[in-house]
């Protein structure tokens, strides 16, 4: 777990590779290639590669353009700008007509950092999963979000691909596969589940190292796919250990939480606690600061398992 | 080229033919709106039966032009030209905003043959219609993309992202028709929010600008045939028409944006719009 790399600069390889791979890949941006890496994609065909100046509504509206001729665009900004500020753009040109148009949103969450609250998005799942025909996928690691992204192109429909700024440790090896409905066991277990997705997957694997210092058997599972959700995974874990935890980069109101707690409650009622942003808005710092004060610690997560099994 | 006298007539008697039909769906629908719809029947005439590359029987023609409504909310004007060009039976206009229908109360292009892009949210339209010129563009490919935008509707900052982007990338292959009718749902357009000087704006957003009488047929005529030919920068034709046209008590009455005939009302309309009543 030494080496770090972000889940956008992966984003970035893959679609080079992509671009290689078919030509109907498109990619658009919004003045923010170098951040959201799509330069290296614009550097290897200009032609395909469209910058709409800094406007989101137009850039994800103009990439639902580019759908309905048989193009596979992906739009890329910020998390903030391409689900906050475009949300009725998502909504109506490209969710409402199941346009195959991907938005790969960078900078999600607190560990945006010093840019502070209106720059670190925490909504951004709730908003995506709320929407009819919207698969949402959320990358732990480097490897995940670079076969992640090559997936995303191959399913027809609309896709949110949530992508984050810092380097993270490598998580998978190379030769992992990444379908969409499916989430990852990364780590059996019988006492306990932890499901997390992002950046909390990494703690959710120390927690889980943590809590078996204390003979507590947890079940890590990484759950990149939120919609749709790998049910059956969540359902069978929650019947060997009897409780979940969730842990996510977002706020507590309508992501993974919520998303796990009602397939739970509908299939196989268990207690629930999930580790994220009490709904608040961030601070400017650095992300492990932020993710520390904002309750998203390892020993948060540790705290919340053993709280479900008193 | 000019119209011929024959081709003109045509013209004008689809475009009568648009707005009866227009009158009749709406009577029955029980809602949606009359005013958008009948102010631009010269336009969709001129397109869908003179202009456009497009072929009912081949509807997804990747070399067919494509007509975005950027104001939704005038699709049953749309749904009429469709109809009466032969995407689907006139006779399925009476299920507009029913339920299980294709007709929906703005355009959705997973339902409806000949619908391009699924608008409604006003002041999207002109974003779409930029990606598929640039699809042609990149593919090499001459068709034309068409966008009607509505003159309230060009207060959304989005038209003027669009407008930009447009321009930008020289897409000499998008026509946009502003249906200048000077009246949006809570008054006239000048009172509610001015976008005057319209034609100093978009020229001074890099467009080429024409200015119609958009009722008058071979006026319209004319500025598309220039459009078509126009390089390195895409055409606003800004087509001067008045809210209603046609059915006289609907004329310039903002009331009449978003509201059905009565029985009563839709039979005078009718009258009004007959043969007689369209060529007088």
């Amino acid at each position: 777990m030494a080496e770090k790399i972000a889940t956008r600069k992966a984003y970035g390889e893959a679609l080079v590779e992509l671009g290689n791979e078919r030509d109907d890949i498109v990619v658009l941006d919004a003045d923010l290639s170098k951040s959201t890496k799509t330069a290296s994609f614009q550097k290897e065909f200009p032609s395909r590669f469209f910058n709409v100046g800094i406007s989101e509504a137009d850039l994800i509206t103009t990439a639902a353009g580019f759908s309905t001729t048989g193009k596979i665009p992906f739009a890329s900004t910020f998390a903030i700008f391409a689900t906050g500020r475009a949300y009725d753009q998502v909504r109506n040109s490209v969710c409402y007509p199941n346009q195959n148009v991907k938005i790969a949103a960078t900078h999600s969450g607190l560990t945006v950092g010093e840019d502070g609250a209106s720059h670190q998005m925490l909504e951004d799942i709730s908003l995506m999963r709320s929407l009819p025909n919207m698969n949402v996928v959320v990358p732990a690691d480097a490897t995940s979000a670079k076969e992640l992204t090559k997936e995303v192109a191959e399913i027809d429909g609309p896709c949110y691909l949530r992508l984050g700024r810092p380097g993270v440790p490598l998580i998978y090896t190379e030769d992992e596969e990444f379908p969409i409905g499916e989430g990852k066991l990364l780590k059996e277990g019988t006492d306990v589940t932890i499901v997390a997705c992002g950046h909390m997957v990494e703690r959710a694997i120390f927690a889980a190292e943590k809590l078996a210092d204390e003979d507590i058997s947890a079940e890590v599972i990484d759950m990149y796919s939120i919609k749709p959700i790998d049910e059956e995974l969540l359902i069978e874990s929650a019947k060997k250990t009897g409780g979940v935890v969730t842990a996510e980069e977002h706020n507590k109101f309508g992501g993974l939480g919520e998303a796990v707690s009602g397939v739970l409650a509908e299939n196989n009622p268990v207690p629930v606690r999930r580790v994220a942003v009490n709904d608040t808005f961030g601070e400017s710092g650095k992300g492990d600061e932020l993710m520390d004060k904002y309750g998203l610690s390892v020993d948060d997560i540790v705290e919340k398992a053993k709280d479900i099994m008193k | 080229m000019s119209l011929t006298p024959k081709e003109k007539d045509f013209l004008i008697d689809t475009s009568r033919k648009i707005r009866v039909e227009t009158v009749k769906m709406l009577a029955e629908a029980g809602s949606g709106h009359p005013g958008g719809s009948l102010s631009m029947a010269e336009m969709l005439s001129l397109l869908y039966f003179k202009h456009m590359n497009i072929d009912p029987e081949h509807k997804l023609d990747p070399n067919r032009d494509r007509l975005v409504l950027s104001k939704g909310h005038g699709v049953p004007g749309l749904y009429s030209a469709l109809a009466i060009k032969g995407f689907f039976p006139v006779d399925e206009l009476m299920t507009l905003r029913k339920l299980d229908s294709r007709l929906q109360g703005h355009p959705d292009m997973k339902n409806t043959p000949g619908i391009e892009m699924t608008t409604g949210s006003l002041g999207q339209g002109l974003s779409a219609a930029n990606g598929i010129a640039l699809s042609a563009k990149l593919d090499e490919k001459d068709y034309n993309v068409y966008c009607i935008l509505g003159d309230g509707e060009i207060q959304e900052g989005q038209i003027w992202e669009a407008a930009m982007t447009s321009s930008h990338y020289q897409l000499d292959n998008l026509i946009g028709i502003l249906d200048y009718n000077g009246m949006q749902i809570d008054g006239e357009v000048q009172d509610i929010m001015d976008p005057r000087p319209i034609t100093d704006k978009w020229r001074a957003f890099g467009w080429n600008v024409l200015e119609v009488d958009g009722h008058n047929i071979e006026e319209l005529h004319n500025a598309i045939s220039k459009a078509k030919e126009q390089s390195e920068k895409p055409t606003m034709i800004v087509a001067k028409t008045i809210k209603g046209k046609g059915v006289s008590y609907m004329e310039n009455v903002v009331d009449w944006h978003g509201k059905a005939p009565s029985d009563e009302e839709l039979q005078k309309a009718l009258e009004e719009l007959s043969d007689e009543g369209g060529k007088a």
